[in-house]
């Protein structure tokens, strides 16, 4: 008990996930031989460098009390895009073209951010039909076509597979070391810096925060257009990992980041939550449908039941979790009060 | 009142203009096997739009409704494989159906956690459920009289999914309009202290409704499979989102508390004619797709220029 009244309940949060992760690894260790090895590792950092971008963004907007749900078809519209400029372009400059993928994403998400920000329009409807609309405006431009890999320089297919650094047999690679940092440095922006400290406020208070002097209105805006931001970078990680394009590219991820951050702890009403979370959150569902792909004794489609059930697991633990600590809480400032 | 009745007037001219642009450039769309075409070819969005219309009108969202399809689609194919008989299939699909919808229900009523994401979550795991019952196989010679409920006239011409809708309309609008239930569905969605309050057994009611959400994908998925006679995993996948657009289009709040049936109805006839004619004109289902995106967001935008003078400003919220 003293433990728990020493750590914010967020942090505690984060070390039950931490738990819940080390929980899995030690039982899917014991089911299959050879599991914890550098291939594993090397398997699900590869596919959380993608996943953790568009997490971020998603939790960024969850935090204002939004949703952004268009956030599969801009990476897929960035993947796309980024491809076919650098396949009729191969001798870019390879921070130009990350330029690029940031910059179309950050486009949309500013679209989806005026929508909801200054035209007021709720973001589940606004996201819901730019899901569509991006996902069109895709179609049209690729024009039935699809990028390959063959078209791309070398540099950028082997960008996510260089290693940077070794921890024991981990070893780090460009595409999630890059990611990673992106998450750090959100989380400390989001924990340390005055503007990012906004997101809270809004999310937990719009009115409070109004009365306080934020603009909600610009803090949502800005919301969507990091959120856009981050999966346009996804989709440069996304050609850069897979290398081939259609117009499905992405499809899905949108209902994906979400997951991951519930997972992660983020409060779908707004107002708390971290990216570091949402990050753990993503390597947990990546993890479980990794090793039940892998495990023998069930069929490998039971994937999708069992991360049904684990969000389902998460959001009741937290709430009513959540409602014991309020109910804590209250009851100690009323004998404080005596 | 006066705003929603303008706002169907708004959609029912759309719709004639819709309609007379598509009979004008087509000489087949006015036949009647068109027209039945028409709807038999979205048949299971548009019953799932019905339920749905109540459940937004209750202020919650139910994102599970075309896993729930797949799900029992894919039980159906499963027990018919193993040597059930068709007919005990089909009620353990729908049982299933209410199972599902009652879980859904529990969750977000009785330990009160956010419809969206507990639809989220059953979303993802109702469709593994179906998956691990087909994995990546697909089923389909069914029984000869199964077929024919999904693919042939059952009163003339008319096909039995499309006297199911007919029927089930005139349900849903009488207890929506005209009973006690449909006027607590109003209630709880526009306050659901005030509900509280006022002595609704807003949980219960809320549970009904899921209920009722969840044995209606099952049977829009029992549809599914009888009109194309054959399952697959991928049963209903993505039709969450088409059904909730035509809710939204149809004018009701995604706030709760507003809406009609007509609305909803008025929209699918939108919908419906406007894929149509734009599938004549061959402009692919991703456009189409974007088209009602656009459409989705105009239906938000017009009556809000139209009234912007007479309404303060509102801090965000989703649902």
């Amino acid at each position: 008990m003293a433990l728990l009244t020493r750590l914010s309940p967020a942090a505690l949060r984060l070390l039950a996930l931490l738990a819940v992760l080390a929980l899995v690894l030690i039982f899917f260790s014991t089911q299959i031989e050879g599991y914890l090895n550098g291939r594993l590792f090397n398997r699900i950092s590869s596919s959380v460098a993608i996943m953790a971008l568009i997490a971020t963004g998603q939790t960024l907007v969850i935090l204002t009390r939004n949703i952004d749900l268009s956030v599969g078809s801009v990476v897929g519209f960035s993947a796309f895009a980024t491809g076919s400029l650098i396949s009729n372009h191969p001798d870019l400059n390879p921070l130009i073209l990350l330029l690029y993928a940031a910059a179309v994403g950050t486009g949309f998400g500013m679209l989806n951010g005026v929508l909801v920000a200054y035209a007021r329009i709720p973001s589940i409807i606004v996201t819901l039909a730019s899901m569509a609309l991006f996902r069109s405006a895709l179609v049209e431009y690729s024009n039935a076509k699809s990028i390959t890999s063959e078209s791309l320089p070398a540099w950028l297919t082997d960008f996510p597979n260089m290693p940077v650094f070794s921890l024991g047999a981990m070893e780090f690679r460009a595409g999630f070391t890059a990611s990673l940092v992106v998450v750090l440095i959100v989380h400390f922006a989001l924990t340390r810096l005055r503007p990012a400290r906004q997101f809270f406020a809004v999310g937990s208070n719009p009115e409070a925060a109004e009365m306080a002097g934020i603009d909600a209105h610009r803090t949502i805006f800005a919301a969507f257009a990091l959120s856009g931001l981050m999966a346009g970078l996804a989709g440069f990680m996304f050609l850069a990992r897979f290398g081939n394009i259609t117009v499905v590219a992405g499809l899905g991820f949108e209902l994906k980041s979400v997951a991951s951050s519930v997972v992660g702890g983020v409060n779908i009403f707004g107002g708390s939550g971290s990216v570091i979370g949402a990050f753990l959150g993503a390597i947990l569902v990546d993890l479980l449908e990794t090793s039940l792909v892998r495990w023998a004794v069930v069929s490998e489609f039971w994937r999708e039941a069992v991360l049904g059930a684990l969000i389902l697991l998460a959001v009741t633990t937290d709430t009513l979790f959540s409602r014991r600590l309020a109910a804590l809480g209250a009851r100690k400032s009323k004998e404080s009060a005596k | 009142m006066t705003r929603l009745y303008s706002w169907e007037g708004l959609l029912f001219a759309t719709f004639v203009i819709i309609f007379a642009f598509n009979a004008a450039f087509t000489p087949d769309f006015l036949g009647l096997s068109n027209q039945i075409n028409l709807f038999q070819l979205s048949i299971e969005k548009i019953i799932l739009a019905l339920v749905m219309t109540f459940i937004i009108i209750n202020a919650e969202i139910d994102l599970s409704v075309g896993s729930m399809m797949g799900l029992s689609a894919c039980a159906f194919g499963y027990l018919y494989q193993i040597g059930t008989p068709a007919p005990a299939a089909i009620a353990i699909c729908l049982t299933a159906g209410v199972l599902g919808g009652f879980l859904n229900g529990w969750f977000i009523a009785r330990l009160g956690l956010p419809s969206l994401v507990v639809t989220l979550a059953t979303l993802i795991g109702f469709r593994g459920l179906a998956r691990v019952m087909l994995e990546d196989r697909g089923i389909g010679d069914f029984p000869e009289w199964f077929n024919a409920l999904g693919q042939k006239g059952l009163i003339g011409p008319l096909p039995f999914a499309l006297l199911a809708f007919a029927l089930l309309f005139a349900l849903l609008y009488v207890l929506l309009e005209r009973s006690g239930f449909g006027r607590k569905t109003y209630v709880i969605g526009s306050n659901r202290d005030v509900a509280d309050f006022a002595g609704i057994d807003t949980a219960r009611h809320k549970i009904v409704l899921f209920t009722l959400s969840g044995l209606t994908s099952a049977f829009a998925g029992l549809l599914f499979a009888a009109r194309v006679g054959a399952v697959r995993g991928d049963v209903g996948s993505g039709f969450e989102l088409d059904v909730i657009t035509i809710v939204l289009l149809g004018g009701v709040s995604i706030f709760g508390g507003k809406g009609t049936l007509v609305g909803t109805l008025l929209s699918i006839l939108i919908v419906l004619n406007l894929r149509n004619g734009m599938g004549l004109m061959n402009i692919t289902g991703h456009i189409q797709t974007g088209v009602i995106g656009l459409l989705l967001i105009a239906s938000v935008v017009i009556p809000r220029i139209k009234f912007a003078t007479s309404r303060g400003s509102k801090p965000e919220a989703t649902s």
